[in-house]
């Protein structure tokens, strides 16, 4: 022991008897480590919530026609939310197997949830005289949803877009009880085996991903609606 | 489905239910847990919003603690209060904190990282409620002389209860679902069910677990549910 105390000393700030919190050489070490788990909790949050927005608008649509549909969706949506996402996973494992589809189709379910709701707020938002002008000024259903409705539904579509992709890149750690959570998988690693520098590394990635991305999305939400910019200055 | 029928036979074993580690020990563990990161976030986070609400300002910092609270993932927390171990600052004067405890020390992790992952939406709904109390409410509580504190105690917190209640109910079920993440670090509650049924293939018991999350969920839900038209104003009342 005293020999491996001796070896092991001051030769690196991640070594079993150092452990640091904070640790450079481990995060030059095991860069390629360190950026495929990155990418790997990249892709599956953006799979997921692109997954989830390309689903929730077409329902959104489904239960803004049919009433009774949409207090079914919203039950369903809200049911959803009470399964805890540890339960989740395993419960799609027999049909998926232990695959990035597991983890993704959890948490499109999860970021489908909110993106409906945010999708009939925002349609719901659009004022009635406006869709009553656009109607009057001869727009057809199609367009009046395309040109005047979506275009004004953005601030409110987005505010719902920013809360599901910030939680969708926390609740990709969980998917590393599938063996793909990206950085959660460091995480779960750095649990198992008291690795403090691998543990912090990875949570602080998670926190950095959820804000630039979140940063996109307030970039993206300017630049679709530029009306709005004039109105603030 | 010989999954399901797995499931049913875990669920109706009185076996799975009774002894150590049996499937009521745990509910219990884990409703402990539920309340108590609860209040803990109650207490923590209720006075300061409804406080920021009643003065009209700090909206700012209260909707972005709650973003930024949203963004650090709850098992990260988690993992890094078990890795930290920082509960144990008293060397272990107090039982409970160095030692096992009704919890555990990670489930004393649990709770604090629950407690705060309670905070956005108590903190978000609490300051809103306050906020939109209707400016003529206000004016005309101040036009017969209310004082601040008066203002606050006769007008606004009553109205603003139903949404403050909208907040703790909201946190009440994601509380709940979510301590089963304590699993993760083999902590408390149900969560071990599912991950050990998981973990030994033994499908059919985490069907089994997830399911009795899910229905002690909508209980919960439905409670909470009921707690809110409780304490909301008459004429509010849907």
């Amino acid at each position: 022991m005293t020999l491996l105390a001796t070896a092991d000393a001051g030769t690196t700030c991640y070594s079993r008897l150092t452990n640091d919190w904070l640790c450079w050489q481990y995060v030059s070490d095991y860069r390629t480590e360190i950026t495929d788990a990155t990418l790997q909790h990249l892709a599956i949050t953006l799979v997921s919530v692109l997954a989830a927005l390309a689903l929730s608008f077409p329902l959104a649509l489904l239960a803004r026609r049919v009433p009774r549909l949409e207090t079914a969706i919203l039950g369903v949506a809200t049911g959803l939310y009470t399964i805890p996402s540890v339960a989740l996973l395993p419960l799609l494992v027999p049909f998926t197997g232990l695959s990035p589809v597991t983890v993704v189709i959890g948490l499109a379910l999860y970021a489908l949830t909110v993106l409906v709701r945010a999708f009939l707020d925002g349609l719901r938002s659009v004022p009635a005289d406006v869709t009553e002008s656009a109607t009057g000024l001869g727009y057809g259903r199609g367009r009046l949803l395309l040109a005047v409705e979506l275009p004004l539904a953005v601030p409110v579509v987005m505010a719902g877009l920013r809360v599901a992709t910030v939680s969708t890149v926390a609740l990709t750690t969980v998917g590393s009880l599938v063996a793909y959570g990206g950085l959660g998988n460091l995480i779960a690693d750095g649990v198992t085996s008291d690795f403090r520098a691998e543990l912090l590394t990875a949570s602080v990635l998670c926190v950095v991903i959820a804000v630039l991305l979140d940063v996109v999305l307030v970039l993206l939400q300017r630049l679709l609606t530029p009306w709005t910019r004039t109105a603030a200055a | 489905m010989t999954v399901l029928d797995d499931a049913l036979a875990f669920l109706t074993d009185p076996a799975s239910w009774t002894g150590s580690g049996g499937m009521l020990q745990l509910l219990g563990q884990q409703l402990l847990l539920t309340v108590l990161a609860l209040l803990l976030a109650l207490v923590l986070g209720l006075p300061l919003a409804l406080w920021l609400g009643h003065l009209g300002r700090g909206g700012f910092l209260a909707i972005n603690v709650a973003g930024v609270g949203r963004a650090v993932p709850t098992f990260a927390l988690l993992a890094l209060f078990v890795a930290a171990d920082p509960w144990d600052v008293t060397g272990g004067l107090f039982p409970g904190t160095a030692t096992a405890g009704p919890l555990g020390r990670a489930g004393v992790s649990t709770l604090v990282a629950l407690a705060l992952f309670a905070l956005p939406p108590i903190i978000t709904n609490a300051y809103t409620a306050v906020r939109e109390v209707p400016a003529e409410v206000r004016e005309s509580a101040t036009g017969l002389g209310m004082s601040g504190a008066q203002l606050f105690w006769r007008c606004e917190l009553p109205l603003a209860l139903p949404l403050v209640a909208g907040g703790v109910r909201l946190a009440l079920v994601q509380i709940w679902a979510t301590a089963t993440i304590a699993a993760l670090v083999a902590g408390p509650g149900l969560g071990r069910v599912i991950t050990d049924g998981f973990y030994r293939t033994l499908y059919g018991q985490g069907i089994a677990g997830a399911a009795v999350v899910a229905v002690v969920a909508l209980v919960l839900e439905l409670l909470a549910a009921l707690g809110q038209r409780l304490v909301s104003p008459a004429h509010l009342r849907a």
